[in-house]
C-alpha cells in the first residue's frame, strides 16, 4: 500500500467508518471516471491527487491514485493527435509513439533519482505538473501539447474542456488552468495531446571554460540565430550545450552556421548527447541539501546565481530555468531579492516567496470555485 | 441573434456616466456624441450593429483602471475592444454598455533580444510588433489574415491563429505575460519575461477569454528569430479526398511545414477571376511551404513532392525564387476579398480532425446543395482549421437567416466529427448559441464560475459566449 504512511484516522479526512475502511481503500484506486466521482463526492479532504509519486509535492492527506484511470482511447499519427487516461504510463505513450517515429516534444523529465522517489510516471501526473524538458525553450511547455482534458472537480462532476484538434477557442481555455494545476482544481481522467515528429538525428555543440554570465550570452546568441536550437543548457565547471534536431544534412549545416555564429566564444566540439541527464538534472541528484528551482528572465540568470551561493546549478532553457542546490536552511528568498521570475523550494521544507496579493485572491478564488469543499489537499 | 434588453436605468444615467468618466480621462478620450458612437456600432461581424452607450479611449493601464472603477461602481456593462475586427461579434456592444477601445494605446515599452521577448501596449497591431523587431531578424510569430489591422489585445482575447501555427502555434504559446486591469479597476500583473507560472496558468485562461476576464492593457510576447528562408510549393489534386491524405502522409513523414494551406474548386474559381495567379482548375488545391536554408527547403520540398507524387497529382508547381513563390500566395491571400467581390459571404471557423477531412467536405457539399447556398473551402490544412465560406445575398429578405442556419450545421458537424465550433475566431455572439453542441451543461458552467472569479458582478462584456439563457442570472446580478 503505497502512500498510506500519513494517514492515521480515516474518519478524520470524511471518510467512511472503520469497517468500511478496506472497500473505501480500494476504491482509492478507481477502475473507472464513475468510480472516482463517487469517491470525491464521499470525501471532505483531504485527498492527495498521485499519479505514480514520482514528482511534484506530496502533502499529508490520503492518497488517491489515478493509475487505475489507464489506456490510450486514441492515436492518429496522420493528425499527430493521442489521447489517454490520465493515469496511463509515460513509457507506454512514448514507446507507442516511437513505433510510428513521433513522440512528446516537451520531453517529460524524469525527476526521480533528483527527488529520490520511485514509481512510474503517469500522463496525469505530467501534465498536473505542467513537467517540460529543454525542449521547452523552442516547442513549448506540457500546456502547450495539450489540446484537450477531462477531469472531475471537487464537487465530484466530470467537467471537460478543449477538444482533440489541434486549434480550439471554443470557450475559456480550461486545459491551461489544469496543467500545471498540481491536483488542486480536480483530479485530471483523461487528457488529448499533439505529439510531433521524431527528428531524424541530433547533435550538440559543447563550449567549454564559459563563465556562468559568457554561457547565457552565448546561448542567448545561438537562441537568437535562425538555425533552431532546441536545447541551451549551461552546466558550470562542465560545459555550455546547444543541441539542433532534424535531418541529417540539416543538422550538419546548422552545426556548423552555428560554430561560426558562437565563434567568439570559442571553438567548441560535438560531444554525445547530454540531454537526458539536463532533462533529469541528474548533477544534483543524489545530493544532500536544499533544492529550489527558479524560473527567470534568462539575462538575469548568472547575476540570481551570484548572490544566492549555491552549492551546484544547472541552468536549462537558455538561462531561463536554474535548478539550485543550497545549503539546509540557507536563506535563499532573502538572498534573492527582487528578480524578474519566480523561485519554488522543491526539498527543504523553507517556503518560496510568496505571490503578489491580487495573484493569490484569483487563485485562491479559482480553487473555491472548483474545490469548494476543499478536498484536494 | 439576441442581445439582452438595455437597462433603462443605465440609458436614464447616461449623462452622470459619461460626467464621471470626464473627470479621470482626458477631454478627447471619452465619446458620447450619437453620430461618433456609430463608429463603434460593430466589428467585422457587420450584420449586426448597436451604438454603445460612449465610448472612451484611455492611453495607459492607469486611464483603464480609473474608468473601469467609475462603471464597476456604476454597474455599466463595458466592452473591450481591439481594432474591431472580430470576425465573430467580440466587439459588439449593447446600447446600455461603454466601449473600452485600447487603440491608442499602442507603444513598443521593452526589447529584448538576448531574452527573445517584446513588450507593448495591448492596442498596437500585430503586423507592428514583428515591424518594431524585424530589422534585429526577428518577428512575432502568430500571423492572422487581419494582421495589418488586428490589435494585439483582440489577438489575446481571441487567442488567434494563422497560417503558420502548425509550426509556430497561436497567440497562448507565444504569450508569456500581461497587464491585465479586473472590472472593478484593481491592476493585476500576470507572468513576465519567462517560461512558465508559479501557481496556476492564469495566463492560459486570460488569452482566448474574449474580453470577459479583463481588459488587457500591456502584453509581454515571445519574438523568434525569422528563417533564413521559406519557399511554398502548390499541388493540384482531383479530389479533396487525395489531397487530405496527401496531407496525412506529409505529416506522417516526419516533415512539419510551416503551413498547408487548402482550396477548393469553389475557391480556386473565385481566387483565379479575382487574384489571377494562374491557378490550376482542380478540386483541390495545397500550398505546402517549408523553411530553413536553400539546402534544407530542398530536402524538405523534394521529400514532400516524392509523397505527393504518390497521389498522382494534377499539378505540381515548384516556386522558382521569391516572385513565383509570391504567387503562389497570392490567391490564397485574396481568397477572402476574393470572395467578398462576386457574394456577401459568412466565414466559418470551425475545426476537425484532419482524419475527416473527406467526409465533412462531402457533407459539407450536400448541406449545401440542400439549403440552396454556395460555399466555398478554403482552410489551414494542417491543423484541421477549416473557413467555410457561405456566400448569400444580404438583400434578398430571409437569406441571412438561411445562411446562419446553414453554418450551424456545418459547425454541428465539425462538433460530431471530433472536432470544434471555433478554431481561432472565437465565439462571440456568433456561435453563442452553439456551445451547448459542443459542450455539456457542467462544463459550462466550469467556464461560467472562473468569469464570476474575475468579474463577480459580470460587467465585462457580459453578453458573449455564452448562450444568453445560460448567463441570465448571472447578469441580472
Amino acid at each position: 500500500m503505497k502512500g498510506w504512511g500519513a494517514v492515521c484516522s480515516p474518519t478524520a479526512f470524511g471518510l467512511p467508518p472503520p469497517e468500511d475502511i478496506f472497500e473505501q481503500m480500494n476504491e482509492m484506486r478507481p477502475a473507472s471516471e464513475a468510480e472516482l466521482c463517487e469517491i470525491i463526492r464521499a470525501a471532505s479532504g483531504p485527498l492527495v491527487v498521485r499519479g505514480g509519486g514520482t514528482r511534484g509535492a506530496l502533502p499529508a492527506g490520503a492518497v488517491l491514485e489515478t493509475g487505475g484511470l489507464n489506456g490510450v482511447t486514441l492515436y492518429e499519427p496522420g493528425a499527430l493527435t493521442l489521447v489517454a487516461g490520465a493515469g496511463t504510463p509515460v513509457a507506454e505513450l512514448e514507446a507507442l509513439l516511437a513505433t510510428e517515429g513521433q513522440r512528446l516534444a516537451f520531453e517529460v523529465p524524469d525527476l526521480r533519482g533528483l527527488l529520490g522517489r520511485e514509481g512510474t510516471s503517469t500522463l496525469g501526473g505530467v501534465v498536473a505538473e505542467n513537467a517540460s524538458g529543454p525542449r521547452r525553450v523552442s516547442v513549448g511547455a506540457c500546456r502547450d501539447f495539450c489540446l484537450g482534458v477531462r477531469f472531475v472537480d471537487g464537487r465530484g462532476e466530470v467537467i471537460r474542456n478543449g477538444g482533440r484538434v489541434m486549434k480550439n477557442v471554443t470557450g475559456y481555455d480550461l486545459v491551461k488552468l489544469l496543467a500545471g494545476s498540481r491536483g488542486r482544481l480536480g483530479v485530471l481522467t483523461e487528457v488529448a495531446l499533439k505529439v510531433l515528429p521524431r527528428p531524424e538525428t541530433e547533435a550538440t555543440l559543447c563550449l567549454s571554460g564559459l563563465s556562468d554570465a559568457q554561457a547565457v550570452e552565448a546561448l542567448s546568441a545561438a537562441l537568437g540565430s535562425p538555425y533552431e536550437v532546441t536545447g541551451a543548457a549551461h552546466l558550470p565547471g562542465q560545459g555550455t550545450y546547444l543541441r539542433i534536431e532534424g535531418f541529417e544534412g540539416s543538422v550538419r549545416y546548422r552545426l556548423e552556421r552555428l560554430r561560426a555564429v558562437l565563434a567568439s566564444y570559442g571553438a567548441g566540439a560535438e560531444v554525445a548527447s547530454p540531454w537526458a541527464a539536463i532533462r533529469d538534472v541528474t548533477a544534483l541528484a543524489g545530493r544532500p541539501g536544499d533544492l529550489w528551482r527558479l524560473s527567470l528572465r534568462p539575462s538575469e540568470a548568472p547575476g540570481v546565481v551570484a548572490r544566492l551561493g549555491a552549492e551546484a546549478v544547472v541552468y536549462d532553457w537558455g538561462g531561463g530555468l536554474v535548478w539550485a542546490l543550497m545549503a539546509p536552511g540557507s536563506d535563499v528568498v532573502g538572498r534573492l531579492g527582487a528578480f524578474s521570475g519566480h523561485a519554488t523550494c522543491l526539498r527543504g521544507g523553507v517556503a518560496g516567496p510568496e505571490e503578489p496579493p491580487t495573484i493569490a485572491t484569483l487563485t485562491n478564488r479559482l480553487r473555491l470555485q472548483f474545490d469548494p469543499r476543499g478536498v484536494f489537499a | 441573434m439576441d442581445m439582452p434588453r438595455p437597462d433603462a436605468a443605465i440609458l436614464s444615467r447616461k449623462a452622470r456616466i459619461v460626467a464621471r468618466l470626464r473627470e479621470v480621462l482626458p477631454a478627447d478620450a471619452v465619446v458620447d456624441d450619437l453620430h461618433e458612437l456609430r463608429a463603434y456600432e460593430c466589428d467585422a461581424l457587420s450584420a449586426y450593429r448597436c451604438p454603445p452607450l460612449a465610448a472612451i479611449l484611455p492611453r495607459s493601464t492607469t486611464e483603464v483602471a480609473a474608468a473601469l472603477k467609475i462603471c464597476h461602481d456604476e454597474g455599466v456593462p463595458v466592452v473591450p475592444r481591439g481594432a474591431g475586427t472580430s470576425l465573430a461579434g467580440g466587439a459588439l456592444p449593447t446600447a446600455d454598455s461603454v466601449i473600452l477601445g485600447v487603440a491608442r494605446m499602442n507603444a513598443v515599452l521593452e526589447v529584448s533580444y538576448t531574452d527573445r521577448f517584446i513588450r507593448v501596449q495591448s492596442g498596437r497591431t500585430n503586423l507592428s510588433v514583428s515591424g518594431a523587431v524585424e530589422e534585429a531578424g526577428f518577428f512575432y510569430a502568430p500571423d492572422p489574415s487581419s494582421q495589418l489591422a488586428c490589435a494585439i489585445a483582440g489577438n489575446i482575447a481571441m487567442n488567434s491563429g494563422g497560417a503558420h501555427c502548425l509550426k509556430y502555434g497561436v497567440t497562448t504559446n507565444n504569450l508569456l505575460g500581461v497587464t491585465m486591469v479586473l472590472m472593478d479597476g484593481t491592476v493585476v500583473e500576470i507572468g513576465g519575461p519567462w517560461m512558465d507560472a508559479p501557481g496556476l496558468d492564469l495566463l492560459g485562461v486570460v488569452c482566448g477569454s474574449e474580453g470577459q476576464l479583463g481588459v488587457v492593457t500591456e502584453a509581454t510576447l515571445r519574438i523568434l528569430p525569422k528563417p533564413e528562408g521559406a519557399l511554398p510549393v502548390l499541388m493540384g489534386f482531383d479530389s479533396s479526398e487525395v489531397a487530405g491524405a496527401c496531407v496525412s502522409d506529409i505529416i506522417k513523414a516526419g516533415v512539419l511545414p510551416v503551413a498547408i494551406e487548402f482550396m477548393d474548386r469553389p475557391c480556386i474559381e473565385a481566387c483565379e477571376a479575382f487574384a489571377r495567379a494562374g491557378y490550376p482548375m482542380c478540386e483541390a488545391l495545397l500550398i505546402v511551404e517549408v523553411e530553413g536554408s536553400e539546402a534544407e527547403i530542398r530536402h524538405q520540398l523534394d521529400l514532400i513532392m516524392q509523397i505527393a507524387r504518390r497521389h498522382n497529382p494534377v499539378e505540381l508547381r515548384e516556386a522558382a525564387d521569391a516572385d513565383q513563390a509570391k504567387r503562389i500566395w497570392l490567391g490564397r491571400k485574396s481568397a477572402f476579398g476574393a470572395m467578398g467581390q462576386i457574394n456577401d459571404y459568412m466565414c466559418l471557423d470551425g475545426t476537425i480532425p484532419v482524419s475527416s477531412l473527406p467526409f465533412v467536405l462531402k457533407r459539407i457539399g450536400e448541406l449545401s446543395r440542400d439549403f440552396g447556398l454556395d460555399v466555398a473551402n478554403v482552410f489551414h490544412a494542417g491543423d484541421g482549421n477549416m473557413h467555410p465560406l457561405i456566400l448569400y445575398n444580404a438583400n434578398l429578405p430571409g437569406d441571412q437567416e438561411k445562411c446562419e442556419a446553414l453554418g450551424a450545421e456545418i459547425l454541428k458537424l465539425c462538433v460530431e466529427v471530433g472536432g470544434c465550433l471555433t478554431g481561432e475566431h472565437g465565439v462571440g455572439i456568433e456561435k453563442r448559441d452553439l456551445m451547448a453542441v459542443q459542450y455539456g451543461p457542467a462544463d459550462l458552467e466550469a467556464q461560467l464560475r472562473v468569469k464570476d472569479v474575475f468579474d463577480p458582478k459580470w460587467l465585462l462584456n457580459p453578453a458573449k459566449v455564452f448562450p444568453l439563457p445560460v448567463t441570465a442570472s448571472r447578469r441580472a446580478g
